[in-house]
């Protein structure tokens, strides 16, 4: 292996492939990762609500639902949705876009469920009691007084999601969405160069996550001074 | 006011954790009159903070009945049938708690003023006038715009008990209010505490201040192993109490 041949070649591919890595493969990541997270974010609030409800087979299904999602593989729920949702929903067939985003979507519900719920028990249970003393009814001591404070605790917790989620699209390229990575299989095969193209990916990978992370840490910031004021 | 009429009944209140095993009220019957300062004592885990919380139901009793204000409000419906919506007994019912539990996102006036705006329908203006009004008979009304992180624990068990007090309820009850004070900052609590009760407000106060308990209180309880062993004035409780168990604690506290 030559670096300075690699070097070459890498500056190479980015002048002839630019717009496949920067336009194609970037739209693709971030729309499915925006898609994710904001879909995630919906469907994870309602499994949180679930799980804290007070009917307890509303509290089974999620939990078990949350349980099976973290407990396996998420490329095996991929092809799980990939392969069984056209024949479940059959105007779902050759929507393969359609199919990876919602088993994102999926994947990522479960785990916003447990940040949202871990934001809400994290508000001190003396809160509520004073709420409820003052003859706010549960309803409204969530909306007035835990929520504002779980809010705290869950929008950075979303944004690392929001960075997982960025990376775990790559997954996507499995089945050729046209996501970063999938860009990058298909330079490697018309170009028989594997290092180069997955380094470019790299540093794109990193460069965003990196300038996402610097986003939710300034949004923790803020939100840390909030409290004090 | 006159020390007159039961304010609150409560009849063999029990309350058990896992099954039987933990018997934290184990039947306690007493009368809440009007304008009583009814101050309780007893070691630590006889019960005390469990029959306060059940007054106001946030502990829901295992057995037993508590008639607040004539309604018996541990059942679903009163006796005319009507659904007893808890919530509207609470709003009479003003709590202070150890931690003081100030909602930490809104302004001091704010906490004041959200309860009785969103549950009473008062407006803004007026809620805000007898807010300042009640930071003005605790010295604090220079702090309005301040956030609860910005008080002494003191300043904070002050804010708690007024924003208790817009409400306007007809009993306070207080769980240890003073225990997590530095102790130089005691005194300015218990003051306001005082001067609510020569105001007449009817109080239930667990406390580990005996000059409290045998200045202000008009009845003092004392509980163990969540019962009630004996009640009398605090004349009699602190210089002739008969139980031994009494006798013991105070000798301990005293
Ligand atoms: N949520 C609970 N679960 C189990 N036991 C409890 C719970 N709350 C209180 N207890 C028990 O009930 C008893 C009375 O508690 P408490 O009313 O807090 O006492 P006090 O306020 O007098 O110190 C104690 O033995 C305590 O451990
Ligand atoms: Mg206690």
């Amino acid at each position: 292996m030559n670096f300075s041949t690699i070097g070459q070649n890498i500056v190479r591919l980015l002048i002839k492939y630019w717009d496949k890595f920067l336009i194609t493969g970037l739209s693709y990541t971030l729309s499915l990762a925006a898609i994710t997270v904001f879909f995630g974010t919906i469907f994870g609030a309602l499994i949180a609500l679930m799980r804290m409800s007070r009917i307890p087979p509303l509290r089974w299904v999620s939990s078990v639902y949350t349980e099976i999602i973290r407990g396996t593989p998420m490329l095996l729920q991929l092809y799980l949705f990939y392969f069984g949702l056209p024949q479940l929903l059959p105007f779902l067939n050759r929507q393969q876009y359609a199919c990876v985003a919602i088993a994102l979507v999926c994947n990522s519900a479960a785990y916003v469920s447990e940040i949202i719920r871990s934001g809400i028990q994290a508000v001190d249970i003396g809160q509520t009691e004073a709420a409820r003393s003052l003859g706010f009814s549960q309803a409204q001591t969530m909306r007035y007084i835990v929520l504002p404070q779980a809010v705290k605790n869950i929008l950075p917790a979303l944004g690392n999601e929001f960075i997982m989620v960025t990376k775990d699209t790559s997954l996507a390229s499995t089945f050729f969405i046209g996501d970063l990575m999938t860009q990058v299989l298909l330079i490697k095969g018309a170009t028989y160069l594997p290092i180069e193209p997955l380094t470019i990916a790299a540093i794109i990978y990193f460069l965003l996550t990196f300038v996402l992370s610097k986003l939710v840490g300034l949004l923790e910031r803020r939100l840390r001074r909030g409290d004090i004021r | 006011m006159a020390t007159s009429g039961k304010l609150i009944e409560v009849r063999d209140l029990k309350k058990y954790y896992n099954g039987e095993a933990i018997k934290a009220l184990d039947g306690v019957s007493v009368d809440v009159n009007r304008g009583d300062v009814m101050v309780v004592i007893g070691p630590s885990g006889s019960g005390k903070s469990t029959f306060l919380r059940s007054l106001n139901l946030l502990e829901q009793p295992t057995s037993g009945s508590i008639v607040f204000e004539g309604v018996d409000i541990t059942k679903k419906t009163d006796a005319q049938g009507k659904r007893i919506n808890i919530d509207l007994h609470r709003q009479k019912m003003g709590m202070v708690f150890q931690h003081f539990n100030l909602f930490p996102h809104k302004t001091i006036l704010q906490n004041m003023t959200m309860a009785p705006i969103k549950l009473k329908g008062i407006s803004p203006a007026e809620a805000n006038e007898k807010a300042m009004a009640l930071l003005e008979r605790v010295g604090l009304a220079d702090r309005a715009g301040a956030y609860p992180i910005q008080l002494s624990g003191g300043q904070k068990q002050r804010v708690a008990i007024v924003r208790a007090l817009a409400m306007e309820p007809d009993v306070m009850l207080f769980d240890e209010p003073t225990s997590a004070l530095d102790p130089e900052m005691v005194g300015e609590v218990l003051d306001v505490m005082k001067k609510l009760a020569l105001e007449g407000m009817t109080m239930v106060v667990v406390t580990h201040e005996m000059g409290f308990a045998r200045e202000v209180g008009n009845r003092v309880l004392f509980m163990a192993d969540g019962k009630l062993l004996e009640e009398g004035t605090p004349d009699a409780i602190f210089n002739a109490p008969q139980n031994p168990r009494l006798q013991d604690f105070l000798s301990k506290v005293l």
